[in-house]
């Protein structure tokens, strides 16, 4: 065994320094693999040499899940009002224009019917890069919509969730959504209508303390951040460094809380798998 | 007595120790007048302040370490109170209590967060903040509640939820979640008061309900001021502006239509005069219990969706 070489993750002693042309290469965050963007969306953005999830939104889950051009988006114009007025350090009217133009999505969230092998299902997927995937009005209101949608036509819901919470900016309208997309949630499963929740990385805080957690199945992506409180915050309540692994997918796999992991290339197949007893 | 005196309580307080020191001349001295006059200035000035309150001095009434707590609500509405303990799978969460209580002709299942009044009592009662336990205590009642046809109060007065190592371990967000989606199908009626601080999940999760009151000096929000400020302002310093910005008062939320009702304290806050608010929100709940009680269990549950379903504001 060469003692000398180093085995920690990302201190690669082979590796060579090396420009990357603005925008064809990425850096793997988990090993520091240098991947061709083309290469990476082949094995849908997960990382060839550490299985790293990179974070996708809903525009990349919508091709790998659902039948090629089967899904149709509704409440695609919904936009968030400003009901607080809200000024910090910067407008929220101002933020959220400027996050439309950047990310070209309107909101968080992006809704609508899909099939899967053929079956239909109220699809909802979240965007992360949507001011942090945050839960506001127009995320409550889309999800709820969502949900309608399954119970009037009796298809599946399948929610993606990433997300870090509910969305400050909006006060306690934010903080509704939670009961807004619970209460739903139960009407759905008076009727009997499955409802499959699927947690990437990250979800935390209102998202995952309301429809997230609330799946007749949940399956979470490899080692995703998952929890209530946010890491941070744990830390300095406690006063103590956190264990290794909290609060990944495998932490709650092993405390219960999901059903199963799965690596988004098998994401699909289970999907169907599990649509064949649920619906 | 050691007394907790707030910045904006002092000029009041200071009027009303001068007061208190010339009564003990009036035998001697002809101040009588004198007296009144300053009794009437204490008045005036105490309105004054307490119409004219920031958000954050809101915030601060709400947090009083004297302010009364659930327990002190249930002694002083309720008699017959039989507490409940336990989640039946793991614990008994000191920071939420419940248990069955006679509001006069009602019977009712009372559920609330508890704070403690030291130290010791606050690490007992872990400052108000449930761990999972706590959700799963009182949902726990509130099925024992709807299996016997007894309407459920709930009370809100939480910093938070516990931030905690083994709350995550033992699924806060889901104990908070399943609680979301229990409440709102349970065949009884739920009046829901917010009576000191409710903060974001950790107060929600008792807090789905057929009707929504709050206490005037209270502030409910999906953050507290403190925690908003260091996230949006990268500091501890702006809370004052968080407060202002995030809207979190009783009036404000009525207005927002996220509340049903503001319960209005006695002047200078519920802490000045417990039995006297007690008395009135006693009151309130008998009258809202009132109504609800004639609901089918149906139609409550379809008007609680609907409440819900209504919250949001967005462009399309």
């Amino acid at each position: 065994m060469a003692w000398f070489k180093r085995s920690k993750e990302n201190i690669a002693s082979d590796s060579v320094k090396m420009e990357l042309p603005d925008g064809l290469w990425e850096k793997c965050p988990g090993c520091g693999e240098i991947i061709h963007k083309k290469q990476l969306e082949t094995y849908l953005w997960t990382c060839t040499k550490c299985d790293h999830h990179f974070r996708i939104g809903s525009q990349e889950y919508i091709s790998i899940l659902l039948d090629k051009a089967s899904f149709k988006e509704y409440d695609k114009k919904m936009r968030s009002a400003d009901p607080l007025d809200f000024v910090d350090s910067k407008k929220y009217t101002e933020r959220v224009s400027d996050t439309i133009k950047k990310t070209g999505l309107n909101d968080a969230v992006r809704t609508g019917i899909g099939k899967i092998h053929d079956k239909e299902v109220s699809f909802a997927c979240m965007d992360f890069s949507f001011i942090g995937g945050s839960m506001g009005s127009v995320v409550g209101e889309k999800i709820s919509r969502a949900i309608d949608r399954a119970y009037k036509n009796k298809i599946p819901m399948i929610i993606i969730s990433s997300s870090g919470g509910a969305r400050m900016m909006e006060g306690a309208f934010s903080l509704m959504q939670m009961a807004k997309t619970s209460s739903r949630l139960a009407r759905l499963a008076e009727a009997k209508l499955p409802y499959i929740s699927i947690l990437t990385d990250p979800t935390t805080g209102g998202t995952t303390a309301s429809y997230a957690m609330l799946g007749d199945i949940i399956i979470a992506e490899p080692k995703a951040l998952i929890g209530f409180a946010g890491p941070r915050v744990i830390k300095q309540t406690i006063g103590k460094d956190l264990p290794e692994g909290f609060q990944t997918s495998e932490f709650l796999l092993e405390n219960g809380f999901v059903d199963f992991i799965v690596h988004r290339k098998d994401m699909r197949s289970k999907l169907i798998t599990l649509l064949e007893y649920l619906a | 007595m050691n007394k907790t005196v707030l910045e904006f309580e002092k000029p009041i307080l200071d009027l009303e120790n001068k007061i208190v020191e010339m009564r003990k001349y009036s035998e001697v001295l002809d101040i009588d007048d004198e007296i009144v006059k300053l009794e009437r200035k204490v008045q005036k000035l105490k309105e004054n302040v307490y119409n004219n309150l920031t958000r954050w001095q809101k915030v601060q009434i709400a947090r009083h370490p004297e302010r009364p707590y659930t327990l002190d609500y249930i002694e002083l509405m309720t008699k017959d109170f039989v507490e409940l303990h336990g989640d039946r799978l793991c614990k008994d969460d000191k920071s939420i209590v419940g248990g069955f209580a006679k509001l006069d002709e009602y019977k009712v299942m009372i559920i609330g967060h508890q704070k403690g009044r030291d130290t010791k009592s606050n690490v007992y009662r872990n400052f108000g903040m449930p761990n999972p336990e706590g959700y799963r205590k009182a949902l726990r009642l509130m099925k024992l509640a709807e299996k016997f046809d007894t309407p459920i109060i709930t009370m809100l007065d939480t910093p938070g939820a516990y931030p905690g190592l083994e709350a995550e371990q033992r699924g806060q967000a889901e104990a908070i979640a399943r609680n979301l989606f229990e409440m709102s199908k349970l065949k009884v009626p739920i009046v829901v008061v917010i009576i000191g601080e409710g903060a974001s999940g950790g107060a929600l999760g008792i807090g789905v309900g057929d009707r929504i009151l709050m206490l005037e000096n209270c502030w409910y929000s999906v953050i507290s001021p403190e925690s908003c400020s260091s996230i949006l302002w990268k500091s501890w310093d702006f809370k004052e502006q968080a407060a202002e910005a995030l809207r979190l008062t009783a009036i404000d939320l009525l207005r927002q239509k996220i509340i049903d009702r503001i319960v209005h304290e006695p002047l200078g806050g519920a802490h000045t005069n417990p039995p006297a608010m007690a008395a009135h929100l006693k009151m309130v709940l008998k009258e809202e219990l009132s109504q609800l009680v004639k609901l089918k269990p149906d139609k409550l549950v379809d008007n609680r969706y609907e409440k819900f379903a209504r919250m949001g504001v967005f462009n399309e």
